[in-house]
Parts: structure tokens; C-alpha cells; sequence
């Protein structure tokens, strides 16, 4: 008996896998595409929310406009060219490379170039410094002499 | 010298954050700039039956001033734009955005109405495709219907005497 209920249990306690409310009447694989794109935009009232997150009123409209237009058939470039014709670059996460970005672009690789050049001239001049400090031959000579009589 | 760096380095650091803290993040470069005004043409609030487009404001500078009623920062600035208004400075017309409640019409009339007309944008639509992300901006439009700047934020006197004054003279010539 024990055991029964204890299977019983068992088969109860099987996990139940929960899922995030879909919304109904939706065409998966527009809300797929939708949820691809909207995650790499931002939104602009909340700038620190991606559009596919972000529960601000526009941030619901665009994603309306999106979903309207994807239906329509356009291509997620011509979804993002929408986007940026009326918000600028600053909708995109990942800033294309124009002349005004370089900076953003290139920079860490700047800073790695330069912190590269700080090590080896560091480097170079420690070297030197422990070659100068060498001994010269006759006072390790004598260094040997001194402890030779010691022994 | 070699000492020195560290400070150097944090004076630098210490004016980016300065100037960072008294920039506004919301404050985005807006892609219209030298652009011709979208178009629209919506319904005017409290004139049933007429309807509004920018093309009709060809051959003058004017103002498009995004707000709405439920809009906290743009009763703030209200003040400032009837006094505008009263000073007959450049015509004001306003974009009631998203005025899900239609109080738009109830409320100009009882705080009074800066606005030549107002359209009615209840969808967004005309907000998303002029840009907005939010109430107030207020766009300076040409004679040739190009925007010629967007003030994203409440118009005080100060910003109204730096900004708005100096291209408004410009645009009049």
C-alpha cells in the first residue's frame, strides 16, 4: 500500500512545464520573425528596453507596425529601414559602421593596440634595467673568493 | 610627469561624466532634419468635418507641437505656448497624439488654446511616421515644408530664446 501511494505521488510530481502566454490568432512564425527582430531594437521611451520587452504604448504600436508590415511581405531590412527612417540609427543595438561610429567600432581594439605598446616598452625597460644590474666578472670573482673562504 | 597620469586621467574622466549627467538621453538626433514634413491628414479637434495636412501650411514657417492631454510635462508647458501664441511670433499647430479619452477639445477650452488647429492623431500613426517618442516635441517647419529642427521636451523660455528665436529669424527672411 505504502508503496502504491508512493509511486502515485511520484507519477503526480512530474514536472509541468509552464510556457509564456502566447498571443492567440497570431501567425507563429510572423511573431517568431517579430520576436527575432524586436530584440535587437531598441525602444525609444524605455532606452534601456528592446522593443520585443518593453511594455511602453509606442513600443506597442511599432511592434503593430511590424507585424502589419510583415504580413504585407516586406523583408526584415525594409522592416528596420521603416525604423530608421523615423528614429534614426539609435533604434539599432548593433550601430552600423559609418564615419561616426569608427571610434565605437575600432576603439577597444585602439586600446588593446595601445595597452600592447605600454607592456612591451614596460618590458623592454625592465630588461634592461636587470642587464645593467648584471655583476661584472671580476666582482663575481671576488664574490666567489669570499665564499670559497668561508668554506 | 609620469605621476601626473593618473590625475590627467581621471580629470578626463570626471568631464565626460559631468557633461554626460546634464545631457538628455532622450534627447536623440532626429533623422527628419533637412527632410520634407510627412504627410497626413487627419481630422481637426472641435471642427467636425475638417481635416488638417501640412501641405496646407506651404509658404510658411510654422510650428508642430506633438502633445496630449494626459500628458503631464506638456500642461507644463502650456503656459509658455499661449503666450506664444499672444505674441503672434509664428503659428502654432498642434498634433493631439493618441487622445484615447477625447478630452482634447473639453480641455483647450477650459485652460485655453495655443493652437491655430490640432490634429487629431488618435491611431499614432502620424506620430510614428513624423518620428515621435514621446509628448511634447515641437518641430520647426519651413516654407518649403522641411523640418528644420525637433525640440524633444517641454519649450521653456530659455530654450524658446536659444533655440527657436535665432532659426525662426533665419527662416523668416
Amino acid at each position: 500500500m505504502k508503496r502504491l501511494i508512493l509511486a502515485l505521488l511520484i507519477v503526480l510530481a512530474s514536472p509541468v512545464f509552464a510556457e509564456e502566454a502566447k498571443p492567440v490568432g497570431g501567425d507563429p512564425a510572423i511573431e517568431q520573425r517579430m520576436d527575432n527582430l524586436t530584440q535587437n531594437l531598441r525602444c525609444l521611451v524605455c532606452q534601456n528596453e528592446s522593443l520585443a520587452a518593453s511594455h511602453a504604448d509606442l513600443a506597442e504600436d511599432l511592434r503593430k507596425d511590424i507585424r502589419k508590415q510583415m504580413k504585407m511581405g516586406k523583408t526584415d531590412k525594409q522592416v528596420v529601414q521603416y525604423l530608421t527612417d523615423r528614429y534614426g540609427d539609435f533604434v539599432l543595438y548593433k550601430p552600423p559602421l559609418r564615419s561616426y561610429t569608427i571610434l565605437l567600432w575600432f576603439g577597444p581594439a585602439l586600446f588593446l593596440l595601445l595597452g600592447m605598446g605600454i607592456w612591451y616598452f614596460t618590458l623592454r625597460k625592465r630588461r634592461s634595467i636587470q642587464a645593467g644590474d648584471q655583476a661584472s666578472a671580476e666582482a663575481m670573482k671576488q664574490a666567489a673568493d669570499l665564499l670559497e673562504r668561508n668554506d | 610627469m609620469k605621476r601626473w597620469i593618473p590625475l590627467i586621467v581621471f580629470v578626463a574622466l570626471a568631464g565626460f561624466f559631468y557633461v554626460g549627467l546634464h545631457r538628455d538621453p532622450h534627447a536623440v538626433p532626429s533623422p527628419f532634419i533637412g527632410k520634407p514634413a510627412p504627410a497626413f491628414n487627419l481630422p481637426v479637434v472641435g471642427q467636425p468635418g475638417k481635416t488638417f495636412s501640412p501641405a496646407e501650411n506651404l509658404g510658411k514657417v510654422w510650428l508642430l507641437n506633438v502633445w496630449a492631454p494626459w500628458c503631464v510635462s506638456c500642461r507644463q508647458e502650456h503656459p509658455e505656448l499661449m503666450r506664444l501664441a499672444r505674441s503672434g511670433a509664428v503659428p502654432i499647430y498642434g498634433l493631439n497624439w493618441k487622445d484615447k479619452d477625447r478630452e482634447a477639445a473639453g480641455l483647450l477650452t477650459a485652460i485655453g488654446n495655443p493652437y491655430v488647429e490640432v490634429a487629431d492623431d488618435l491611431s499614432g500613426q502620424a506620430g510614428i511616421d513624423w518620428g515621435v517618442t514621446g509628448t511634447p516635441e515641437t518641430y520647426v517647419i519651413d516654407k518649403k515644408g522641411i523640418i528644420r529642427m525637433k525640440q524633444i521636451g517641454i519649450i521653456t523660455d530659455k530654450v524658446w530664446q536659444t533655440k527657436f528665436v535665432p532659426l525662426l529669424r533665419e527662416l523668416n527672411q
